[in-house]
């Protein structure tokens, strides 16, 4: 009767499967330490341009949005203190969040796909490797230093794209006023928060693309297929986790 | 000849979820140490599944699979390794690391495998000897993708013989490649056989390929291979099979082959040249 429940079923225990194995091997040898900083660079480094582009608009953004309810309670000097908290909390960790996983959840799950359609992926076992360790479990850890560290340098960014628009454009509030009541507002539970959802989404974004990629058939159609699904489980997935995240955080801040 | 087993399939059958037919269907045979196997078969008649099954890369739903007397049916993936290390396989896709260059790639068994014990500073040596073996010495610093597709194949031979394993298993070495082309290659494969007495087991589309590797012999002299006299043609111990549809429907010399009057089988035999 739930027969049709059978086949995402058996995909996520699947799912379950590789990404425990890939996170067992973090502290099982052999370390492919160098697989790690080749990843950390493409993903991270190469990350970073459209991280800054992302994160400074969204802060300006934001700044321009709560000037006018700002305007409405005569709380404009307090506009530091909106961005801060909701860059913070929300908008840096999942726009940088869905942002990596645009460019690199396709990314690992087209490499590993194609790897998988030439047979690179069997030749790799038949050779004395496991491609758990060697692929997935690198791109694991590189995506898990990376993301809290993008989301951090967008959180930065938007800031300061918020004083660009609070200050000089709008000239809402002072400029010290603006850094103090961005800086007094964030609590613990913030910071805590907004380094915790990226790393979490980071290891949703590896392992839904390495999973996918590494289930690829058929050929090159088989590869764009896994692309587009690896993206698109990936995002869902972010919101899903990051809701559930803010409820559990909003708990025990009170 | 020693009359080891090499590899041994017990009524070994391979069924993929979502396929109505099996992909293997209780395939029995044994392969002795020195001997050549040469398997025919249409399209998706699983030749490559039973490769891959050999060496545990997938995992039969029923019979069993012994592997240098071992059996290896229940092996976990950690032991594989080891056993692996016993086993090259050319793959039919190729499988060449296209992120390395090509002396990576060749060095890539000798670095990885388990038991294969190599010292650090001899790798390079073997990488030039064996590069050397398959006449492409020049190419240590190309990748893959700067390659022909016959250079390719070449280099996968040579990474699947670098770690002188005693069985060897070519998919469809010569797929695809022109009639010169794919001589030399069959040609590499008989010299590596005469000169390491290595178990092999090649999947092929051309009947001349199984042709060359029941009567051609390696002369070390003159370093060429040349074709054999009758009767060290017996000494060359090369078998055939055809598959179709997973089963094996044909076992036997070429000479019994030859004279199958079943309309599939003979159709591997009419591409005569
Ligand atoms: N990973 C897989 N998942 C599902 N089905 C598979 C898989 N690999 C092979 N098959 C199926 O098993 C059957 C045998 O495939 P196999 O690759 O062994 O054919 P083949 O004899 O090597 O053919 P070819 O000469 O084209 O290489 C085919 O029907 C194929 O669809
Ligand atoms: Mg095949």
């Amino acid at each position: 009767m739930f027969d049709f429940l059978k086949p995402p079923v058996l995909s996520f225990q699947e799912y379950l499967a590789l990404a425990g194995r890939a996170t067992q091997n973090v502290v099982r040898r052999p370390f492919y330490g160098q697989d790690v900083l080749l990843q950390m660079d493409t993903i991270g480094v190469g990350s970073i341009p459209i991280t800054i582009l992302i994160g400074f608009f969204s802060g300006a953004v934001m700044a321009l949005q709560m000037s006018r309810a700002l305007a409405q309670y005569g709380a404009s000097g307090e506009v530091g203190k909106i961005t801060a908290i909701t860059l913070v909390r929300e908008l840096g960790p999942v726009l940088t969040a869905l942002l990596v996983a645009g460019r690199n959840a396709s990314g690992i799950a087209s490499e590993l796909g194609s790897m998988k359609v030439t047979e690179q992926i069997d030749a790799m076992r038949a050779l004395g490797t496991d491609p758990i360790k060697k692929l997935v479990t690198p791109r694991l850890i590189a995506l898990c230093i990376m993301l809290p560290l993008l989301t951090v340098l967008a959180d930065f960014i938007g800031l300061f794209g918020g004083y660009m628009v609070g200050v000089p454009l709008l000239r809402l509030t002072t400029g010290a006023q603006y850094w103090m009541s961005s800086y007094q507002s964030l609590e613990f539970n913030d910071l805590g928060q907004g380094l915790l959802k990226p790393f979490v989404f980071a290891y949703i974004i590896a392992s839904v693309g390495c999973f996918f990629g590494m289930r690829t058939t058929g050929g090159t159609q088989g590869v764009g297929r896994a692309t587009t699904q690896a993206v698109v489980v990936a995002s869902v997935w972010i919101f899903v986790i990051d809701i559930v995240m803010t409820r559990i955080f909003l708990w025990i801040a009170t | 000849m020693a009359d080891e087993c090499i590899l041994r399939f017990e009524n070994v059958s391979m069924h993929f979820d979502g396929d109505d037919a099996p992909a293997l269907d209780r395939v029995s045979f044994n392969l002795m140490a020195g001997e050549t196997i040469v398997l025919f078969g249409a399209a998706g008649a699983g030749k490559t599944v039973l490769l891959k099954l050999a060496v545990g890369l997938l995992r039969p739903v029923s019979g069993r699979i012994l592997l240098f007397g071992r059996d290896v049916t229940e092996l976990r993936e950690q032991e594989w390794y080891a056993m692996r290390a016993r086993a090259g396989i050319l793959f039919q896709e190729g499988g060449l690391f296209d992120s390395m260059t090509i002396e990576e790639n060749v060095s890539y068994p000798m670095l990885n495998q388990k038991l294969v014990e190599i010292a650090p500073e001899e790798v390079h040596r073997r990488v030039e000897e064996v590069l050397q073996f398959v006449g492409l010495p020049q190419t240590m610093d190309k990748f893959p993708s700067e390659l022909s597709g016959g250079m390719r194949r070449r280099v996968g031979i040579a990474r699947a013989t670098v770690t002188h394993p005693k069985l060897l298993m070519y998919d469809s070495p010569t797929a695809g490649l022109d009639p010169i082309t794919a001589n030399r290659i069959i040609a590499l494969l008989i010299k590596e056989r005469e000169l390491r007495n290595t178990a092999s087991m090649i999947v092929t589309h051309r009947f001349q390929d199984g042709h060359m590797l029941a009567t051609f012999r390696y002369n070390p002299q003159t370093d060429k291979v040349l074709e054999a006299s009758p009767e060290q043609r017996e000494k060359l111990h090369t078998r055939f099979f055809v598959m179709k549809d997973g089963r094996l429907v044909f076992e036997g010399t070429e000479e019994e082959l030859d004279k199958s009057t079943d309309p599939y089988i003979s159709k591997f035999t009419m591409q005569r040249v």
